[in-house]
């Protein structure tokens, strides 16, 4: 069966944002390419092309010690997202290349139960068809909620 | 800056149990009423506070949205190149005038009736003024001269631009001091170029963080990255100045002269067998750019602005008050104009050392409102600040609450809240 590219770059968003809202961070790194870029990005600073990130990883190491340092060193309320997407356009592709951008919305719930948007914005993404499947060998994560709130430790 | 005359009869009933500053009532963090004194005593008072960049308003006609305290305001270059700054309230009847955070023009006009002022703040423009037709316009009384929008005093030092609502208090340069002088001269030693900024949010009191930029006390009990990764800052020597009123300060954190920038990196990576360690060290890596090596340089100038100096990230953070219980942070980031790309990634690659989501500095917000959670309903109580109190000379240790000591000193006398303690 063929399944459609569409399908398959959705169930490559859903399984990412799957392992961020189920806690499991060891696996976030293996949705990219070894020398992946993973940025999150204010639009503000997208918009007038300044370059300013809140977290850039330049390849999957250092996202693998980004969970290392969540894992043990840093001090933060464990946070609790839900990531809905929406509006996935595939902008170019190649077969084994596609260039995408999917809304995003995550909300919070904290220890005392109550739930807040916690951010918005889009993935800009770039991904590659892999022996694995395919894997993100881009992904820009350029939020519009420019306030964060309290601090960001978990990936987007 | 001592001008604020002590509150005879006391209102809020503000007591320091001491005169040291090593004893401060919850009160100052969870009131609300003396969140308005300080607006008044504070941010419309004898101080100047830093609106932004010069770097990000170059050209004639661009502008900022920036704050002064909880007022909005709008930081401007003129036509004629001049920095200035105003009130973003319409001075018709009150509205908004600026409705963008950044951009350029010459003319800024209110929406509601169109009233236009210059980018200095001057009415240009109202429109109907000498009627239409048969209709009449504004009283011959009306001069357009009279009702230009609310001035500040703006003011740039090497780059930083300040701006006050106070006549009296002194010059930038002589507000900053002698003392804090020379700390801002090391990093704005050359032109800048604007980064971005990125903000945060947080749900506590604006001095809460300013007693977090001056207490060395916790780095490395609270930000456990470097000990985490057995990273080893074997070494190390600090330096802790303030200016004469307490309220401004410099942390230095500088690594023995004789070890160059390289000795410094092949320590940095040097780890112990067991433990964690970091598969890229590369965010670590640090150039030497001034006469000290230094890793930190961190120094708050009341009541606005941290510069920053983290390894090669350069950062002009605003603090920007916006409840008793509600601040907002502004990280500004910035480079050299003649870096080189190298550099330069270097500096973006180290924004994950800093800001909200930074490796070294997630951790104090997430302090503050512990702090804000912690004491609610205990306006009476008070905190304890006495590491090293009865060393009060030295000052070249981050095991110290010396400058938070002096910090609170000052502000007392600013607010002019009484001590219970008399010396
Ligand atoms: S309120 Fe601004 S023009 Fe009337
Ligand atoms: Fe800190």
């Amino acid at each position: 069966m063929i399944i459609p590219l569409r399908w398959q770059l959705l169930e490559l968003q859903d399984a990412y944002i799957a392992a961020i809202d189920d806690d499991r961070l060891e696996d976030w790194p293996r949705f990219f390419t070894d020398n992946a870029l993973y940025e999150i990005i204010p639009k503000e600073n997208e918009d007038l092309s300044l370059p300013a990130p809140i977290l850039r990883c330049d390849n999957a190491a250092m996202m693998r010690d980004r969970v290392a340092s969540l894992r043990h060193a840093n001090i933060f309320e464990q946070p609790t997202y839900r990531h809905m997407i929406s509006g996935l356009r595939v902008l170019e592709e190649t077969g084994e290349t596609a260039v995408m951008r999917t809304n995003y919305l995550v909300v919070n719930t904290s220890l005392e139960g109550s739930t807040s948007v916690y951010q918005a914005g889009i993935y800009k993404d770039v991904v590659v068809r892999t022996e694995a499947g395919w894997k993100f060998r881009e992904k820009r994560v350029v939020y519009d909620t420019s306030r964060v709130q309290t601090l960001l430790a978990y990936p987007i | 800056m001592a001008e604020t005359a002590p509150i005879t009869q006391d209102v809020l009933d503000i007591r320091f149990p001491r005169r040291d500053g090593s004893r401060i009532p919850y009160a100052v963090f969870n009131s609300a009423e003396v969140y308005a004194l300080e607006q008044e005593r504070i941010f419309r008072g004898p101080t100047w506070s830093f609106l932004g960049l010069e770097a990000e308003i170059p050209e004639p006609g661009d502008y900022k949205r920036s704050y002064v305290g909880e007022t909005p305001v709008v930081m401007t270059r003129a036509k004629d190149g001049e920095l200035a700054a105003w009130v973003n309230r319409c001075s018709h009847r009150g509205a908004e005038i600026c409705r963008k955070t950044r951009g350029n023009s010459v003319v800024h006009t209110c929406v509601y009736h169109q009233w236009s002022f210059s980018a200095k703040g001057d009415l240009q423009g109202v429109p109907f003024r000498r009627g239409q037709r048969d209709q009449t316009g504004m009283p011959p009384d009306f001069d357009v001269k009279d009702h230009g929008l609310r001035k500040l005093r703006v003011e740039s030092y090497r780059g930083l631009v300040f701006g006050s609502f106070s006549e009296t208090v002194a010059p930038l340069a002589d507000y900053i001091g002698p003392q804090m002088r020379p700390y801002i001269d090391r990093i704005f030693n050359r032109p800048i170029e604007y980064l971005g900024c990125t903000r945060q949010f947080s749900n506590s009191n604006w001095k809460l963080y300013l007693e977090n930029v001056k207490d060395p006390y916790h780095a490395s009990l609270l930000h456990l990255f470097h000990t985490t990764f057995n990273i080893l800052r074997v070494g190390m020597q600090a330096t802790t100045t303030t200016d004469a009123t307490g309220l401004h300060s410099a942390l230095l954190v500088v690594k023995n002269a004789e070890d160059n920038a390289e000795g410094y990196k092949a320590q940095n990576i040097r780890t112990y067998q067991d433990g964690f360690r970091l598969e890229d060290s590369s965010v670590l890596d640090m150039v030497q750019e001034y006469e000290e090596l230094s890793t930190n340089h961190i120094q708050p100038i009341f009541p606005q602005l941290v510069i920053q100096q983290i390894h090669n990230t350069l950062v002009a953070r605003q603090i920007i008050a916006k409840a008793h219980d509600k601040f907002e942070l502004v990280f500004h980031f910035f480079g050299y104009t003649d870096d080189t790309p190298q550099l330069r990634a270097m500096r973006i690659k180290q924004a994950n050392l800093v800001g909200p989501a930074g490796y070294i500095s997630m951790e104090d917000t997430e302090a503050t409102e512990l702090v804000q959670r912690g004491i609610t309903g205990h306006g009476r109580a008070a905190s304890i600040v006495d590491m090293s109190r009865h060393k009060p000379d030295e000052t070249a240790t981050m095991i110290s609450e010396g400058l938070v000591r002096r910090f609170w000193e000052g502000y007392r006398q600013l607010m002019g809240f009484a001590a219970e303690e008399t010396l």
